[in-house]
């Protein structure tokens, strides 16, 4: 019972993000600032794991392949595979679920918890509007994140293999433009649409509809993460199966 | 003037609110009084429309809250002012943006006259060189004081205060209750203020409301709290050590 009432205030919470807007001068000033915390602040992160992750998929996938039938540009092709259909998408995510996604859900939290929220809605503002979308426009830019992630993972990749001699640069990059299927970079772009709105409405969720104290805001962070990596998960199924089989 | 008229109001199976009744008066600061967790904070919230409730109706200057249509509840709350009793400020704005942010989102006054405007509040409530502080940086006093320039800088016609010296030492308590007053009388506002302080029920209880479980158990004002025979008022009264000396200087006085 409770889970369904939680799904449906999620989606009650969804619609309510689209109405009433709040002046578009204060607006602005709100999604600039999600922009730089949420888009910005997370694109260190991102890179550093981008590019070591990149590398140690290319010395996997070389240290597998022993036989000398397989062709050397193999492992270009198998990091780039892996980098673009999963661990760009999908892993990224999971990584941003933990550190957006515990952000937007102690920041909201904390405002539920001081009464801030309270004091936005005696103002008469529809303060879902006022927090949410703001955060729900900023990820859209989250296909930018992906693809600086997918380029630092692939070049990461590159690195490792010609620095630990397990493939020229000239038999990676020939690998990486080995059997080019552009519908992999839609399906992989589709999957990051998704899950940045997940990135942006979940954890919003767990924090604008917290209850108690300082304690239960660390709480609802945790919760928002597993659930936010649980629904990524499963949509990463669903979505696999739909697009590409 | 606010009329609340049999105010019910439950959380699950649990009634916390069992029938409230009473008015509040333009001018005046209206004071609601009871121990901690009497439901102060619950009332004040269903008067401000933040919590929904079961039975019973709340009026403002005549019109019932809850039979008002979304454009008319939006013009009533822009005439609402609240202090919060964590003050509940910004805490990504400076003092100065929290103090302007009603009249951004609800005036369309030019960015000089809302700077006019909040030099003039923050210098009404004695804060003059803290606009570019954040709120974090701010003593608690110093946030109250931030939190009653945002509630009246839109010149509210009521102004509600949830434990507005909660957290404050004795003396800053002082300060803020005839802050609060001040203002009241200045600009002839209906004011309600939610405390469990005796301190502020002698300064400024022009009209004092006393709850208890869930209910209306006495009303009146400061000059007649101290002559009331209801048991419930006299042990809230005279529950500590100081006002139990107080009374007996008072019963020898008289004798
Ligand atoms: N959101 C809520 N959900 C459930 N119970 C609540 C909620 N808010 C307050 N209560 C309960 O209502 C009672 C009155 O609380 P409150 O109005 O905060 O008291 P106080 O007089 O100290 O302000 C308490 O027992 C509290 O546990
Ligand atoms: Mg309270």
């Amino acid at each position: 019972m409770l889970y369904l009432h939680n799904i449906g205030a999620y989606f009650l919470m969804i619609v309510e993000m689209f109405r009433k807007p709040t002046k578009w001068s204060v607006m602005k000033q709100l999604i600039l600032k999600d922009i730089d915390d949420l888009i910005i602040g997370s694109l260190g992160i991102v890179a550093f794991i981008s590019f070591f992750v990149g590398g140690v998929v290319a010395i996997q996938t070389a240290l597998n392949i022993s036989n000398p039938l397989i062709p050397k540009n193999l492992v270009g092709f198998a990091t780039r595979q892996s980098i673009i259909l999963e661990f760009g998408p999908t892993f990224i995510s999971i990584i941003m679920a933990g550190k957006v996604g515990s952000f937007i859900t102690s920041s909201i939290g904390t405002m539920r918890v001081t009464e801030q929220i309270d004091a936005l809605e005696v103002m008469g503002i529809n303060s879902i509007n006022y927090l949410i979308f703001p955060k729900f426009i900023s990820l859209l830019l989250y296909p930018f994140v992906i693809s600086i992630a997918m380029f630092l993972g692939i070049l990461g990749g590159m690195v490792a293999s010609v620095y630990g001699g397990f493939s020229t640069a000239g038999d990676y990059i020939a690998g990486i433009q080995l059997d080019f299927n552009p519908f992999h970079v839609t399906y992989a772009f589709i999957k990051t649409g998704v899950f940045a709105f997940i990135l942006a409405t979940i954890p919003s969720f767990h924090g604008f509809f917290m209850k108690g104290g300082a304690l239960e805001v660390g709480k609802a962070s945790t919760t928002s993460f597993v659930w936010t990596s649980v629904v990524i998960i499963l949509l990463n199924y669903l979505l696999t199966q739909m697009l590409l089989s | 003037m606010i009329e609340v008229k049999d105010l019910h109001k439950s959380f699950g199976d649990v009634e916390i609110l069992k029938g409230i009744s009473t008015f509040f008066e333009k001018g005046k600061t209206n004071l609601i009084i009871g121990q901690s967790g009497s439901g102060k904070t619950v009332f004040i919230k269903c008067l401000l429309g933040l919590f929904p409730y079961e039975q019973g109706s709340i009026a403002y200057n005549g019109k019932i809250f809850s039979e008002l249509t979304e454009d008319q509840k939006r013009d009533l709350r822009s005439e609402i002012g609240m202090v919060f009793q964590g003050s509940a400020l910004f805490d990504s704005l400076t003092i100065a943006q929290n103090v302007m942010f009603p009249l951004k989102m609800f005036t369309k006054q030019s960015k000089s006259e809302m700077e006019d405007r909040v030099d003039f509040v923050l210098k009404r409530v004695n804060l003059i060189d803290a606009h570019n502080k954040m709120p974090s940086e701010a003593s608690g006093g110093m946030q109250k004081r931030v939190a009653i320039a945002r509630a009246i800088v839109n010149k509210p016609k009521y102004l509600f205060c949830d434990e507005p010296n909660s957290g404050l030492d004795p003396k800053t308590s002082i300060i803020i209750d005839n802050l609060i007053q001040e203002i009241t009388n200045e600009y002839d506002i209906t004011t309600v203020i939610n405390s469990h302080d005796m301190n502020s029920v002698m300064e400024i209880g022009e009209k004092i409301v006393f709850l208890k479980d869930g209910l209306k158990a006495w009303e009146g004002s400061k000059d007649t709290i101290f002559k009331t025979d209801n048991e419930a008022v006299t042990n809230f009264v005279y529950s500590s050590e100081l006002m139990k000396k107080v009374r007996q200087m008072y019963i020898e006085e008289k004798q």
